[in-house]
């Protein structure tokens, strides 16, 4: 992707009343038809990932971590061009970055405790369910 | 919004020789629809006072119900669960979080900063706006909605979404919670962007007030930790309503996730109520004792580090809940280190007071009286993270000492003294000082009664939230603290009553306040008591806010003003004169 | 102190307006009173929205965090509840929220360039993609809830409208009601079982492990080892009589409608025996995910009108947009997330 960074780095220089004579930084469309483009593509490839069957190379969660970093790098691209955080001061991305990782952390060690006690917890339908599915009469 | 009244450029008065923002338009719709940063501090001021009114007669009400074994006020132990949820939840929700911030913060913080305003004044009046529909909602359940609220402030599931188990109340609650919740936000975001974009030239980082760091992590925490407290109670109102099933184990929820949920969010919130404090404290004793503030670049970033460090903690409230062993450890660990920046500051504000030329007054009586209770506080809470004593104090009267002593003995106290310190701004009144010193010993005494006691009550195995406590092994004891304990909350109310009096009276008829009674060097005090509609008629002079050595008491004023012998920089762009230590 | 060199913009800043007499001189009038420029203005504007975006990603949080916990302990239930969702929809509805946010994208640079037309037909073709997201959206739902895929406990009722569905009377004969009958005496007693059990205190055997099948207790914990093994029992026996019942059902369903029984995947979960324990968890965490994110594009739909007509009354400016900005901003964090959404539940 080293083109696209070039092209925004010949933006970045001269930010100001080279595209516009208003205040912030003007994106050109063909870029952002561009930046498109390539979300569209990223979105072909994770989809067509998805059907691959990793089981067979015995990476068994590689479809999740495959979608996941795609997903992420789109996501990123979004902020970066649509979103104008290249453009922007860091402490945007800082305040964006941080609630990022405060929700890292939170997942972390909350998945952390619940995978602890996993074990003592009962994986069945509970009563409640298996009453509903006798009402039902479809008792499992 | 083009309903809004857009305040005239002139005063309705023009005669009034004190053009102020008390004055400057008049009637009721001029305050409810004001984008005043300062008129909209004292809406929140009353409002927040007049919830702890209502939270402090429920607090008597399960004060005296304990005064005998068998409970002397409630036949029905629901009312006495009703009473105490209510109490916990009106003093968190609706006074302690918006007290400092929402409304001293509201008040002091543009103008401790050199600004105008806030940077979003009708964010600001609509955080304002949703903090009174969110008390609307907890006056709901105060009149008994759906039977009202009877879950304990943290709304602990299952029992909270059980229908038949807790009070159908707990919906309206939750959907109050939310409301409130984005008030916060709101105003955490305000105060992070006003502080960012509309600090006057001359005024860095550096020169800010403590009180304004201590600000502006608050709103650090307020904008990253809410969010969470809203999607929290949003699943419990669509659990309630709907069955989903998040934290139902019978649908294969998980209850222990709700109290991740929950203290994710509420142990940071504490951090929200004793920062904000911590800042005041910070102000008075340096004001009051006319010294420097000692290690100012380390009480401004321990506040940093508290409001880091307490997002890392959360899990101490679950040590008993069926959290794991590991985690438990891992929560203990850092819990500790949450300690360290709390008494640097601590240190800092001694080393201040040390060899300072102190003046005892009303504000700085309630600093002292913050370091005093907050170092027992926080002591405490080393005895509750460590994991084995915790397994015995949990849930006893311990951990109601504990946090009443950070929350009301600090957080709230701390509040009280920032009130007396502002109150010549605000109100252009001086209160009775005698009268100030008084309440503040009826406060002080009556507190340390009313709490030191429920350490000891919770060390003997009292339980907390317990209507009756006749039958047990301990009853004669606990009997004997009790009525201790109700007995100082007695002494406590009155102190509030009083203080309450000599305030009211001083609007009245209290003298004239001076631009600076205190000698403080804050930007708040270089303009007129109080202030005018924009804040400052002329540029202020920004400078070290904490170097006395400029300012000397003028007889003719009652109050500090520029040194005469001394030259006052005109510009502010000019501060290199303006002696920094 | 050193004094801290102050920061880019205020430099910038002039006198800050504290002269109330200068202040007005050449204050355009969508400049707020206390801002010197509108820079400043803009500059602050911003801030305040990614302030408020942070709130947003925290507040999804608290879901990804369900999401993250649930798949991380069952897997199972997400790889069988997926199936149920078309990647085909999907897929559609990504593209067309990735175009809508590069049309929001571009209104934003023809506010910039002050090109008025551009920006409504940006915004216009924007508020188009809302509409088809949530159309494709609405198809979805109704599907789910003609099947009776729905959350919590209302998934565990009779589907409305459900075409994968079938009858009790059609499954089997006279034999299967008269074992429902059964099924139901036995389950009351054994309801009465737990209610008597309720009370007794959940500590769970040493011994305890996940795939020890039986489980009661209000609290979804394991009991005794006691109660485990006189449980085992009856599950294994029960089992085997489902088991059986089953093969009866299958062939029974064989026979009337063949073309049913072989697409395997049209099976509805209810009936299906494939079924993991606690199957709706899935559909939980897919509404309350979705219908928050939903929620999120009816507000964009809202904000986007306004921003058309602001746009119509001739408010913007390459000198103030902030509105636009702020906008754009917003429909751009819901398209953020909707990039995680759809490989977590729909690529599964
Ligand atoms: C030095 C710092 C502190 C430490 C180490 C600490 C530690 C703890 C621990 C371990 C608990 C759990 C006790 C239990 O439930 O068994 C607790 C409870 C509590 N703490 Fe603190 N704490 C500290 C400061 C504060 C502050 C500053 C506040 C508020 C302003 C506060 C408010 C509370 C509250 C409200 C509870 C009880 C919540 C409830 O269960 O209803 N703490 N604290
Ligand atoms: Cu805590």
């Amino acid at each position: 992707m080293s083109h696209e960074h070039t092209e925004a780095n010949i933006e970045h220089h001269h930010p100001k009343g080279h595209e516009h004579a208003g205040i912030g930084h003007a994106v050109p469309m063909w870029f952002l038809a561009f930046i498109c483009a390539i979300l569209l593509i990223l979105t072909g490839i994770t989809v067509f990932s998805s059907f691959v069957d990793f089981n067979e190379w015995h990476m068994p969660e590689m479809n999740l971590t495959l979608a996941l970093i795609i997903a992420t790098v789109k996501a990123c691209i979004v902020c970066l061009y649509f979103m104008h955080l290249r453009w922007d001061r860091p402490f945007v991305s800082f305040i964006f970055i941080t609630s990022v990782i405060l929700l890292a952390l939170f997942i972390g060690f909350a998945i952390t405790d619940t995978k602890e006690y996993q074990p003592l917890v009962d994986q069945n339908d509970s009563p409640l369910i298996q009453d509903r599915l006798t009402e039902l009469g479809l008792e499992k | 919004m083009t309903t809004i009244p857009v305040p005239p450029s002139q005063p309705v008065t023009p005669e009034l020789a004190r053009d102020n923002y008390l004055t400057y338009t008049r009637g009721i719709w001029s305050w409810l629809f004001t984008l005043d940063h300062k008129r909209i501090g004292v809406m929140y001021l009353c409002g927040v006072l007049s919830m702890f009114f209502v939270g402090g007669i429920f607090a008597l009400l399960v004060r005296t119900q304990l005064l005998t074994p068998e409970g002397a006020v409630f036949n029905d132990n629901a009312n006495y669960n009703r009473a105490f949820t209510l109490h916990g939840a009106i003093m968190v929700f609706l006074v302690i979080i918006p007290s400092v911030p929402a409304a001293l913060g509201n008040f002091v913080l543009p103008i401790m900063l050199g600004a105008k305003d806030v940077a979003f004044p009708r964010l600001n009046l609509f955080s304002f706006w949703l903090w009174m529909a969110g008390a609307v909602f907890f006056i709901l359940v105060l009149v008994n909605v759906d039977g009202g609220l009877d879950t304990g402030w943290t709304f602990y599931t299952p029992y909270s979404t059980t229908d038949g188990m807790a009070f159908g109340g707990v919906l309206w609650a939750v959907i109050g919670v939310f409301i409130l919740g984005f008030s916060s936000i709101f105003t955490g975001m305000n105060f992070i962007v006003t502080i960012h974009r509309l600090r006057p030239p001359g005024m860095t980082w550096f020169r800010m007030p403590l009180f304004l760091w201590a600000l502006y992590a608050t709103a650090l925490i307020q904008v990253l930790a809410t969010p969470v407290l809203g999607i929290t109670v949003a699943l419990l109102f669509m659990e309630r309503l709907f069955g989903m099933g998040f934290f139902n184990p019978a649908l294969g929820g998980d209850p222990v996730l709700y109290q991740h949920f929950f203290w994710f969010y509420s142990h940071p919130a504490v951090y929200i109520m004793i920062l904000p404090a911590m800042g005041i404290i910070s102000e008075l004793i340096s004001v009051h004792s006319h010294k420097h503030i000692f290690g100012y670049r380390f009480i401004a970033f321990s506040s940093i580090a508290i409001a880091v460090f307490g997002f890392l903690v959360w899990g101490h409230h679950m040590f008993t809940s069926g959290q794991s062993q590991l985690i438990n450890v891992i929560f203990s660990a850092i819990t500790f280190s949450v300690s360290i920046p709390s008494a640097i500051k601590v240190f800092n504000w001694l080393a201040t007071l040390y060899r300072g030329s102190i003046s005892l007054n009303t504000p700085m009586l309630y600093a002292l009286g913050f370091i005093v209770i907050f170092a027992i506080g926080g002591l405490t809470g080393l005895h509750l993270g460590t994991l084995a004593t915790d397994i015995h104090l949990h849930d006893t009267y311990f951990v109601v000492a504990h946090f009443h002593y950070v929350m009301m003995g600090s957080a709230l106290i701390a509040m009280i003294g920032g009130m007396h310190h502002w109150w010549p701004k605000m109100t252009g009144r001086m209160y009775n000082e005698n009268w100030g010193r008084f309440g503040f010993a009826l406060v002080f005494i009556g507190f340390n009664v009313t709490f030191f006691t429920q350490f000891a009550l919770g060390s003997q195995g009292m339980p907390r939230r317990y209507a009756t406590y006749n039958g047990m092994v301990l009853t004669d004891l606990y009997h004997l603290y009790h009525v201790i304990s109700t007995i100082g909350s007695y002494i406590l109310a009155l102190g509030f009553f009083v203080t309450a009096g000599y305030l009211l009276h001083s609007i009245f008829a209290g003298k004239r306040a001076p631009d600076n009674p205190w000698g403080g060097r804050s930007l708040e005090w270089q303009c007129t008591s109080p202030p005018p509609h924009d804040n400052f008629k002329e540029a202020p002079t920004v400078g070290d806010c904490y170097d006395y050595s400029v300012l000397e008491w003028d007889e003719s004023q009652q109050g500090y003003k520029w040194r005469e012998d001394i030259e006052r920089p005109g510009n502010p762009h000019v501060s290199g004169k303006d002696g920094h230590a | 102190m050193t004094q801290v060199p102050m920061e880019h913009d205020h430099h910038e800043a002039g006198l800050h307006g504290h002269d109330v007499h200068d202040a007005h001189h050449d204050h355009p009038k969508e400049l707020g009173h206390h801002w010197d420029n509108l820079n400043q203005q803009f500059e602050a504007g911003k801030l305040g929205m990614w302030l408020f975006l942070a709130t947003e990603i925290l507040l999804f949080g608290g879901l990804f965090c369900g999401y993250a916990i649930w798949r991380g302990n069952h897997p199972d239930i997400f790889a069988y509840g997926s199936q149920f969702l078309s990647v085909k929809w999907g897929a559609i509805n990504t593209c067309v929220l990735l175009l809508s946010s590069m049309t929001m994208a571009m209104g934003v640079t023809m506010a910039q360039r002050g090109n008025k037309p551009g920006l409504i037909i940006c915004l216009v073709l924007t508020l188009l993609g809302a509409f088809g997201f949530l159309g494709i959206k609405y198809v979805e739902y109704s599907h789910k809830f003609h099947e009776g895929l729905l959350p919590g406990i209302a998934f565990y009722e009779k589907p409305s409208d459900s075409h994968i569905w079938v009858e009790i009377e059609e499954q089997a004969g006279d034999q299967q009601e008269t074992s429902i009958a059964t099924d139901v005496a036995e389950s009351k007693e054994e309801a009465e079982l737990q209610m008597a059990r309720a009370d007794l205190p959940v500590m769970p055997a040493a011994e305890a492990t996940t795939n020890e099948p039986a489980a009661i207790g209000p609290s979804g914990l394991n009991q005794s080892r006691v109660v485990q093994e006189e449980e085992t029992y009856r599950v294994f026996y029960k089992e085997g009589r489902i088991a059986a019942q089953e093969d009866q059902a299958a062939m029974a369903e064989y026979a009337e409608h063949p073309e049913e029984a072989m697409r395997e995947l049209e099976k509805h979960p209810l009936q299906d025996p494939d079924r993991p324990p606690n199957a709706q968890k899935f559909f939980t965490i897919y509404f309350l995910m979705t219908g928050l994110h939903g929620i999120h594009v009816v507000v964009g739909v809202i904000v986007i009108l306004w921003l058309i007509y602001l746009t119509f009354r001739g408010r913007f400016s390459p000198h103030y947009y902030t509105p636009v900005d702020c906008g754009g901003l917003y429909w751009h964090v819901v398209d953020l997330i909707w990039i995680f959404l759809f490989p977590l539940f729909y690529l599964i």
